[in-house]
């Protein structure tokens, strides 16, 4: 047994220290805000908060992760509240989706990291998530967007 | 018929004043014959008290549910559909549900008329709007329900809010059956029937009243300008919930007692598997059960990643590909494809080509575009279950009548045993047009009856079988004389998509592809000898329809050939465009985006830009592209777009779907193609295939016009003027012609 906590809830799975946190999110814990895209770390479509920093959890062993807190989308606090959910939905992103909560938590720890980016630092930080609906101008405004929520509260 | 393809500046007018009054199908006859109790799908499953009026509307007495009749894959069907008719119903967003449409001929796509009749878009005389009636109606008797083609509007925009109108005006009519009052005095709103005396009546308490009387079908559409929703910036329906992380993908649904599937298929697309050895797979973590399957094998498992694992760990033998092993082999096919044998069909002749070509200045150039991937980033999945009784399957998919008859076909039913729950897709692109998930998993739920199964395919695995977009090789001629383009002879040798889609569907085409002469013959230049034949490449690849199919291709060509004519006649890229434009509507989309961006001519040193204007699906795209040559490579700074859908319905959507078709087409200019060895692709995940990322990505200015007649899609259309725009950037700031996408195999890219 492997105990972890996931959105502020101790969980406990039967699986191989080799399985990818993203997995046993899905499949094992029934948490599917983290998508599965490409299982290299190529899309950041997986990506979730471990010990509050952005992570692919397709490339994070549940061995690994183990003692550890996991915060997926389902987890964020006052989720409807969150200036960068409210900017992307302002902003109307998403187009399929499905990148999106990978985009978002993402976007939440860039905005940790330099409260007031420039188009240059959201280029780094965001070029590992992969849109293939070419949401990126939409995702560049709701960033800078969120940045000044966050900065007026 | 008379030569129609023959269109002369006067034929467009004359065309174009003839239907300014309307559209070609009458939506009322349309509201009357889809409301028939036989040909309406949701007549059967309807509970206690409840009430449909057409196939896309029901009202229970705890709920009013509306049909999207398109598969959502991101496009915003899911929103925009049910808000047509919402508009007209008089109901707000939040009061009502959407299911997405099963498989039902009542919901044919009549978007497709205007695209399979043999008349270019802006012919709208008389003749054409007549075959486009006829394709009409074999399109009513074939009832073939699809998402494709950029329709959603198209297809939707009359019969969606006639639908709205007459549920309206039946709900009305029960509210003045029950309280005595005129329908004269009665009126709608926010999903109530309001009486004189300002009593409210939800619409859901009259369900059971209005399904005992016959439904109103003599309905007026409201005027645009009455409009509450369409046409003025809205949430889309799905933003919130997607933005939440809330929203059910088909990956990301369950089922009790569930199973996890996953494959290893013969990348020689469509051939055997010869033998395997499970031995190392059989005792892996989390292994129920090793299949062997038509093309390949499956592992049952207790989770995808577990099934995963397993299956890479067999050691499969493969038939050999059908088609050539090595991709050099591919190009020499396609190059011997110039002959008459291999013939699709030449599309539009005008002047005499061959003497033009013999005066003036000669311009030759031959131009490539590859194989390339859809790829949309959820991979190919479904959940099925089958029994005695036949098979239920979960699933995304473009074509729902297919998917029952490939998944029957598969397993020896029926296609009506097969029941189908369309899926919010995680993209498309024309992937979910193609079967080889459904195929699969109706052969794995066969073999595991009685358990819910979801197969998901690695991305590796849906790389590999993904059927790719046709690989296409123009060799183009004209010339210039006295700073005029006198002719073009356009020819194009292609493997073709449409057909190849048709024939996976099992209703097979024996006419010419006329996906390969899109964005080849509809051409809009006063050119006075022009000439477009295509030729259907033979037993190469399968390939299918990708993001705005024949035109993503051939649009390159012709636009980049066009901008090598302009160039050699020595005229102004933008301005020789507009001068040669022969219909004013797309001409006013050029003088737009010329507008928009303050076109002046060349740029200077290290700048420069490029134009091309592409019609695809009807749609006239417009497309500026500027790049800087910087020390590290090409950097594309800025894109101006306008387009002409007739109507704008969803504006905010509008923006979004351009963009995204603007940053679809330069992505894979830039940087992607499939190639084959051994018979399989060799690129499978994202590092070898791209596509775009944010920091390439240029700041898109938008402009929509509405001054078509006919209302226009715009899913696919900003896709084909992309690619030629940014190649005649590239020359006017380089010098540099690139003539073969990938880009980046010519020049580097920040």
């Amino acid at each position: 047994m492997i105990e972890l906590t996931v959105n502020g809830t101790k969980r406990q799975v039967d699986v191989v220290p080799e399985m990818p946190l993203l997995w046993v999110l899905r499949d094992e814990l029934g948490i599917t805000s983290p998508k599965y895209g490409c299982g290299v770390a190529q899309c950041g479509a997986c990506t979730v908060q471990i010990d509050g920093k952005a992570v692919r959890s397709c490339q994070s062993h549940i061995g690994e992760v183990a003692g550890k807190s996991v915060v997926t989308m389902e987890g964020l606090g006052n989720k409807d509240q969150h200036p960068v959910v409210q900017a992307w939905i302002e902003h109307q992103v998403p187009q399929c989706g499905y990148c999106q909560t990978g985009q978002i938590i993402q976007a939440i720890s860039l905005l940790e990291l330099i409260p007031k980016p420039t188009d240059d630092d959201i280029n780094v930080v965001m070029s590992g998530n992969l849109c293939r609906c070419g949401t990126y101008p939409r995702i560049r405004a709701a960033i800078h967007a969120a940045a000044a929520k966050i900065a007026g509260k | 018929m008379r030569d129609a393809q023959d269109l002369s500046r006067r034929a467009f007018i004359v065309g174009t004043a003839a239907v300014a009054g309307g559209i070609a199908f009458g939506s009322y006859g349309y509201a009357e014959q889809a409301a028939k109790p036989a040909s309406n799908p949701l007549a059967a499953g309807l509970g206690p008290d409840s009430v449909t009026f057409n196939p896309w509307i029901e009202i229970s007495p705890e709920r009013i549910t509306l049909i999207a009749q398109h598969a959502d894959i991101g496009q915003g069907v899911g929103s925009v559909q049910p808000i047509m008719i919402a508009e007209e119903m008089d109901l707000d967003p939040g009061q009502f549900e959407i299911r997405f449409a099963g498989p039902s001929p009542a919901y044919f796509n009549t978007g497709f008329a205007d695209e399979l009749a043999p008349f270019m878009a802006a012919d709208q005389s008389p003749a054409a709007e007549e075959a486009r009636a006829a394709v009409l109606e074999n399109l009513r008797q074939s009832g073939l329900q699809m998402t494709g083609g950029s329709s959603t509007v198209p297809d939707t925009y009359e019969k969606l809010r006639a639908a709205g109108a007459a549920a309206r005006e039946t709900l009305k009519a029960a509210a003045a059956k029950r309280s005595g009052v005129p329908v004269a005095d009665i009126r709608t709103q926010s999903g109530h029937v309001i009486l004189p005396d300002g009593t409210r009546i939800p619409y859901v308490q009259l369900s059971a009243e209005a399904a005992k009387i016959p439904p109103v079908l003599d309905v007026k559409l409201r005027d645009p300008s009455k409009w509450r929703m369409l046409g003025k910036p809205m949430t889309r329906l799905d933003v919130r919930s997607k933005a939440m992380g809330e929203l059910k993908f088909g990956i990301d649904m369950k089922m009790d007692g569930m199973l996890f599937a996953a494959v290893k298929l013969n990348p020689a697309k469509g051939q055997p598997l010869k033998s395997y050895n499970a031995t190392k797979a059989q005792s892996m973590p989390g292994v129920k059960k090793i299949l062997e399957i038509n093309n390949g094998v499956a592992v049952i498992a207790t989770n995808s990643w577990y099934a995963m694992k397993a299956v890479e760990a067999i050691d499969c033998q493969w038939a050999p590909s059908a088609y050539p092993a090595e991709q050099a082999d591919h190009w020499k096919v396609l190059g011997a494809s110039f002959k008459p044998e291999f013939l699709g069909k030449e599309w539009r002749k005008i002047g005499n080509v061959d003497a033009a070509l013999k005066g003036g200045k000669l311009v030759q150039a031959e131009y490539r575009a590859p194989y390339v991937a859809h790829q949309p980033l959820e991979p190919l999945n479904g959940i099925a279950i089958v029994s005695d009784a036949g098979m239920e399957i979960w699933v995304s998919h473009q074509s729902p009548q297919a998917v029952q008859q490939v998944a029957a076909t598969a397993i020896g039913l029926k296609p009506e045993q097969v029941t189908f729950h369309n899926q919010w897709a995680g993209g498309s692109f024309g992937h979910r047009l193609e079967f080889e998930n459904v195929r699969v998993l109706a052969e794995i739920a066969n073999q595991m009856r009685g358990t819910p199964i979801k197969l998901v395919f690695s991305r590796e695995e849906d790389f590999l079988q993904d059927i790719p977009r046709q690989i296409s090789i123009g060799r183009y001629k004209g010339s210039v004389d006295k700073g005029k383009i006198v002719a073009a002879d356009l020819k194009l040798a292609a493997t073709a998509p449409l057909k190849g889609l048709l024939e996976r569907m099992g209703s097979p085409s024996k006419d010419p592809d006329a996906q390969l002469a899109a964005g080849l013959w509809n051409v809009y230049y006063d050119i006075p000898n022009f000439r477009a034949t295509s030729y259907e490449a033979q037993g190469l690849s399968p390939c299918t329809t990708w993001r705005s199919v024949g035109a993503s291709t051939a649009g390159f060509f012709t636009e980049s050939f066009i901008d090598e004519l302009i160039h050699a006649a020595g005229l102004d890229p933008m301005k020789a465009r507009i001068a040669m434009c022969a219909v004013p509507t797309y001409r006013k989309v050029l003088e737009t985006v010329a507008e928009m961006s303050n076109w002046k001519g060349p740029l200077g040193k290290g700048r420069g830009r490029g134009v091309a204007f592409v019609e695809s699906f009807g749609t006239p795209t417009a497309e500026v592209v500027e790049v800087t040559a910087t020390d590290i490579g090409i950097r594309i700074d800025k894109v101006w777009v306008a387009v002409d859908v007739g109507k704008v319905v969803d504006p905010v959507n509008f923006e979004n779907q351009v963009q995204g078709g603007v940053i679809w087409g330069l992505g894979h200019a830039i940087n992607c193609e499939l190639t084959y060895a051994k018979g399989a692709v060799q690129q499978t995940n994202f590092n070898h295939h791209e596509a775009m990322r944010i920091y390439q990505c240029p700041v898109i200015e938008v402009r929509g016009l509405e001054n078509d007649p006919k209302v226009r899609g715009v899913g696919e259309p900003p896709v084909p003027p992309a690619a030629p725009a940014l190649a005649n950037a590239i020359f006017a700031a380089t010098g540099k012609r690139i003539r073969e996408m990938p880009f980046n195999k010519f020049i580097d890219f920040v």
